[in-house]
């Protein structure tokens, strides 16, 4: 009893924890051979090798080459300046024709409609929408909603789903052979919700594989995940789009404060971890409750904890559960103006603790509004735990499953010094010797996108349907913006090593190298070996 | 680069390849044969920290009505709304009713108030540690259901199964432990490629691939006889759609084919219910949704086993519990002990187990949250040493001395 009661305090855990990792000779033994192997400098060649497994989605046939010629420095700070490198037009031209990509959220709620939209509009508490092709749509996908709510009212809403599966049905039979242009169009009509998941997931394959921008896709892969949002979560299936855009993309190679305010205010992420609904536990004076009978009453930690835990200072990274309590006080208020109309963020006054709090032995003076939470996000952008939790983190996907200390030591003393800068971070990490070491050179194991993405590169296939793709993505566990966990995807790549994953990779290479992939088609006589190839154990390695 | 690395050529020595009868094929069959039939484990993972307080239901502690005034689950009153009564204190969430006929039965037993030594209310760390069955001790490589496999020679390659795309924690580690999406699809599509990689992946100088490559076409070959015929659940048994139904099927049909399989595991995520957990009634709203499936794909399963279920044990569990109070926002945040359902076997059902710490306010784990009185390693180690006849459980739960108190087997 005494023993468990010790073993509840965290300081006893974390001192067991480490006397445990150091008395372990094996444990310091392996990392000695490690550290050697990460001193251990790759001939020349193999670091263009290196650097375009790392840096890119997989090399295509004539990317060695290229590199070569401009010199391996000149391609990697090209790659670090992504606007300086003219966009693929083909690309942009694929990219074009997916009309959701570009839209506010809250003009996605209008042009693809949300239940809820179609809902207001059947019962006239919504304007039917001007433009005649978005009308005619609207006529006939409110006049199901109209026909769902007055059967609800008399026998129920059976009929009104058949009808609605099979139409969906029909789409869905005949999506896999659809291109992505003939998709798009058909699904604006008919199903215009499943047309705007589908194309940001489109979007993402097409972009891995064809962006000149390699390193920039790579990381907003990296970023998107580290703050990850599951799409299949209500209004989230509206706001994803626009969150990638806005929060994430914008600041990869940016400022990481401003990515962690961005994703702060982003209605997406005040949804998904449920922070819109936040409200303080003490009612506004002269108001007889916070928030009006029915709506939040009161405090949801989700999101500052996963603030904590997962967005800057890391699980170990020195705050406690009044520290999670403290910082969700200062983010009540933080909310959306109607997300499922595809609402922005509004910060409300009226539902924001006004108390005194004190965050990681910060005291945040009462009386505060809006600004309680910029100053939790000051505070946490600027902490040494973030520093540390986000090198590692980048280390690992960017180096070695167990990144060498010394590499993450620097990256994070980089991070202190630019004040959070990620293009300083990345410089770090990849002109240091450990990114070019022997212990780096092959040492992840590709993820099933790197997998897939990589093999429409060294294919040089043309894709006009990224759906079915997809579909072999997530087979091999890797559903794209449909992990549901905010943890996201774990960076640690020997966790994608199983044998159903192995089985899918070679199923979708045979698949590859004989055209039998929908949507995407490569050149036989010249590729059908590597395509083959791809399902191979030398090709699982980055 | 795929010029560089081309390939190593096709050696032709197909280590383990098609046309010979490795050991454990003929004692599959052998086994098979003779009717010989292994003990299974199953181990089912509810992520996301459901709460327990609203599964298996503490209806006469007030404080847990004082603490839920908007989604405790209604006391026991026969209504199909309400909590099913199933000992006077505790009683079932309606969703589950489909558990009741097998707790009645005496085949099913509840644990409350179990839970992990470390106070973590990270999903990530807390499901790191029931997984690699060393809580608070982040080093440990390996799972503790990898762990559990006894090692021999000659193993069954679906001796240790997971079902869905990715093998979790709790499995990995030296033992053969295969991930098994779909068992119907479970092959190489074009039987020549397949070949082809086979050997190539035996011959791989990659260690961890040539390892999990071994694994897989083993696997293929095994599940070869049970992808050909079209599996149909017996005893009448209707598993719901949705994916644990899908998994407990697979696994049923894999324990009925006798081939070997001790160590089962499937996942169901979903619970991490901060928002309204709780709809307009009980029988509403996400948790309803996920228990629903969650008690009808058990229950499915051991209908369809039927006297099988003599030689199966299932066992849940979550990484965490709730608070015990519902916050502002009609749902409840990460909190500390849990309930884990045990089932079949010789598990002494009919029971809800544990010593009840109480809702009260002084009574809560750090004033919040349900405390733990049962360290979940005695359920999951009791089941080891009475269900698989393990004898010695420090190799798998290193460092816990088990009190062997739970009262699951007489």
């Amino acid at each position: 009893m005494n023993l468990q009661t010790m073993m509840r305090t965290k300081t006893f855990m974390a001192a067991a924890a480490i006397l445990v990792l150091t008395s372990n000779p094996l444990a310091a033994k392996k990392v000695v051979n490690n550290d050697a192997k990460f001193r251990q400098k790759l001939p020349s060649d193999k670091q263009i090798e290196q650097a375009l497994n790392r840096l890119t989605f997989g090399a295509r046939p004539e990317d060695a080459a290229a590199v070569k010629k401009l010199g391996l420095k000149k391609w990697i700070a090209k790659q670090l300046n992504p606007a300086s490198i003219p966009e693929n037009s083909a690309l942009e031209a694929t990219l074009s024709k997916m009309g959701t990509l570009g839209l506010s959220s809250e003009a996605m709620a209008i042009q693809y409609p949300t239940p809820q939209v179609l809902t207001a509009v059947a019962t006239g508490k919504m304007p039917m929408p001007e433009d005649p092709a978005l009308r005619e749509t609207y006529e006939r996908l409110s006049e199901r909603y109209k026909a769902r709510i007055e059967r609800k009212k008399s026998k129920g809403e059976e009929d009104e789903e058949k009808a609605k599966k099979s139409t969906e049905d029909r789409i869905r039979r005949r999506i896999g052979t659809m291109t992505t242009e003939e998709r798009s169009a058909a699904l604006r009509k008919l199903a215009p919700q499943q047309a705007v998941a589908g194309e940001i997931t489109e979007a993402k394959i097409y972009r891995a594989v064809l962006s000149e921008r390699q390193l920039n896709e790579v990381l907003a892969d990296f970023w998107f995940n580290h703050f990850n949002v599951y799409i299949d979560k209500g209004a989230d299936k509206w706001l994803t789009t626009a969150y990638e855009r806005d929060a994430i993309r914008p600041y990869v190679l940016g400022n990481f404060k401003d990515m962690l305010k961005a994703t702060a205010q982003s209605p997406a992420m005040l949804f998904y971890l449920d922070n819109w609904q936040s409200v303080s536990e003490t009612p506004m004076p002269g108001t007889k409750r916070a928030a009006p009978k029915g709506k939040a009453r009161g405090l949801n930690e989700n999101y500052a904890r996963e603030l904590m835990e997962l967005h800057t200072l890391g699980v170990g990274g020195g705050y406690a559960q009044k520290d999670v309590e403290e910082v969700a006080r200062c983010f009540t208020g933080w909310s959306i103006e109607d997300p499922n109309r595809g609402g922005k963020f509004k910060f409300n006054e009226r539902v924001h603790d006004k108390g005194e709090k004190l965050v990681l032995g910060v005291t945040i003076p009462a009386g505060g509004g809006m600004d309680d939470g910029l100053k939790v996000i000051d505070i946490l952008a600027a902490h040494p735990s973030t520093a540390k939790f986000l090198s590692r983190k980048l280390a690992q996907r960017f180096v070695a499953d167990e990144p060498p200390a010394a590499l993450v030591e620097r990256m994070a003393a980089t991070y202190l010094k630019s004040q959070g800068d990620l293009k300083a971070v990345m410089k770090t990490m990849i002109s240091s010797r450990e990114f070019y070491s022997v212990g780096a050179y092959r040492a992840k194991l590709k993820s099933p996108l790197e997998m897939v993405a990589g093999a429409l590169r060294a294919t040089g296939a043309t894709v006009t349907s990224a759906i079915p793709t997809s579909q072999a993505i997530a087979n091999m566990g890797q559903p794209l913006y449909r992990k549901q966990e905010p943890t996201g995807y774990s960076n640690n790549s020997e966790e994608w090593l199983n044998s159903t994953g192995l089985l899918e990779r070679m199923n979708f290479a045979i698949a590859l190298s004989e055209n039998k992939i929908n949507g995407v088609k490569i050149d036989k006589v010249r590729y059908a070996g590597v395509a083959k190839n791809s399902g191979a154990p030398e090709w699982q390695r980055r | 680069m795929p010029t560089r690395r081309a390939f190593l050529g096709n050696s032709g020595i197909a280590m383990f390849g098609i046309g010979t009868s490795p050991m454990w094929l003929e004692r599959a069959m052998a086994a098979s044969n003779a009717g010989g039939r292994k003990k299974v484990l199953v181990a089912i993972f509810q992520r996301g920290a459901a709460d327990g307080l609203n599964i298996v239901v503490p209806h006469n502690d007030k404080a847990y009505y004082a603490g839920r005034p908007g989604i405790a689950i209604p006391r026991p009153d026969g209504k199909p709304r309400s909590t099913i009564d199933l000992d006077g204190f505790f009683g079932l969430n309606p969703n589950l009713k489909a558990l009741k006929p097998i707790f009645d039965e005496k085949k099913l037993a509840m644990v409350h108030a179990c839970g992990s030594p470390d106070p973590t209310r990270s999903h990530f760390d807390a499901q790191d540690y029931m997984e690699s069955g060393t809580p608070g001790l982040k080093s440990t490589r390996d799972g503790w259901l990898n762990r559990a496999i006894p090692k021999e020679a000659d193993q069954s390659p679906i001796r240790a199964v997971s079902l869905g795309p990715v093998l979790p924690r709790a499995m990995r580690g030296v033992n053969t432990a295969v991930a098994v999406n779909s068992v119907r699809d479970f092959q190489v599509r074009d039987k020549m490629a397949g070949e082809d990689y086979m050997s190539r992946y035996a011959a791989s100088a990659d260690t961890q691939l040539k390892g999990t490559g071994k694994e897989t076409f083993e696997a293929i070959r095994l599940l070869e006889s049970m992808r050909k015929a079209e599996y149909k659940a017996a005893n009448g048994a209707m598993y719901p759609g949705g994916r644990l139904g899908s998994s407990l099927r697979q696994i049923a049909q894999m324990i009925k084919a006798d081939a070997g399989l001790e160590v089962a595991f499937a996942d169901l995520g979903g619970w991490d219910h901060h928002v309204n957990e709780v709809g307009a009634t009980a029988l509403l709203g996400p948790l309803a949704n996920l228990l629903t499936e969650f008690g009808d794909s058990l229950a499915a399963f051991y209908q369809d086993l039927g006297a099988r279920m003599e030689d199966v044990v299932v066992v849940t569990m979550s990484e965490f519990g709730r608070t015990a109070r519902e916050n502002g926002n009609r749902g409840t945040d990460h909190g500390h002990a849990n309930v884990m359902f045990t089932m079949g076997g010789n598990i002494q059902g009919g029971k809800v187990y544990g010593q009840w710490p109480g809702l009260e306010r002084e009574q809560l784990y750090e004033q919040r949250d349900l405390d733990v009185t049962t360290d979940f390693r005695e359920v999951l180690g009791g089941v080891l040493q009475q269900h698989m006849g393990q004898a010695d459980l420090a190799k798998v739960f290193p460092g816990f001395s088990p009190k062997g108190q739970t009262g699951l087997f007489v």
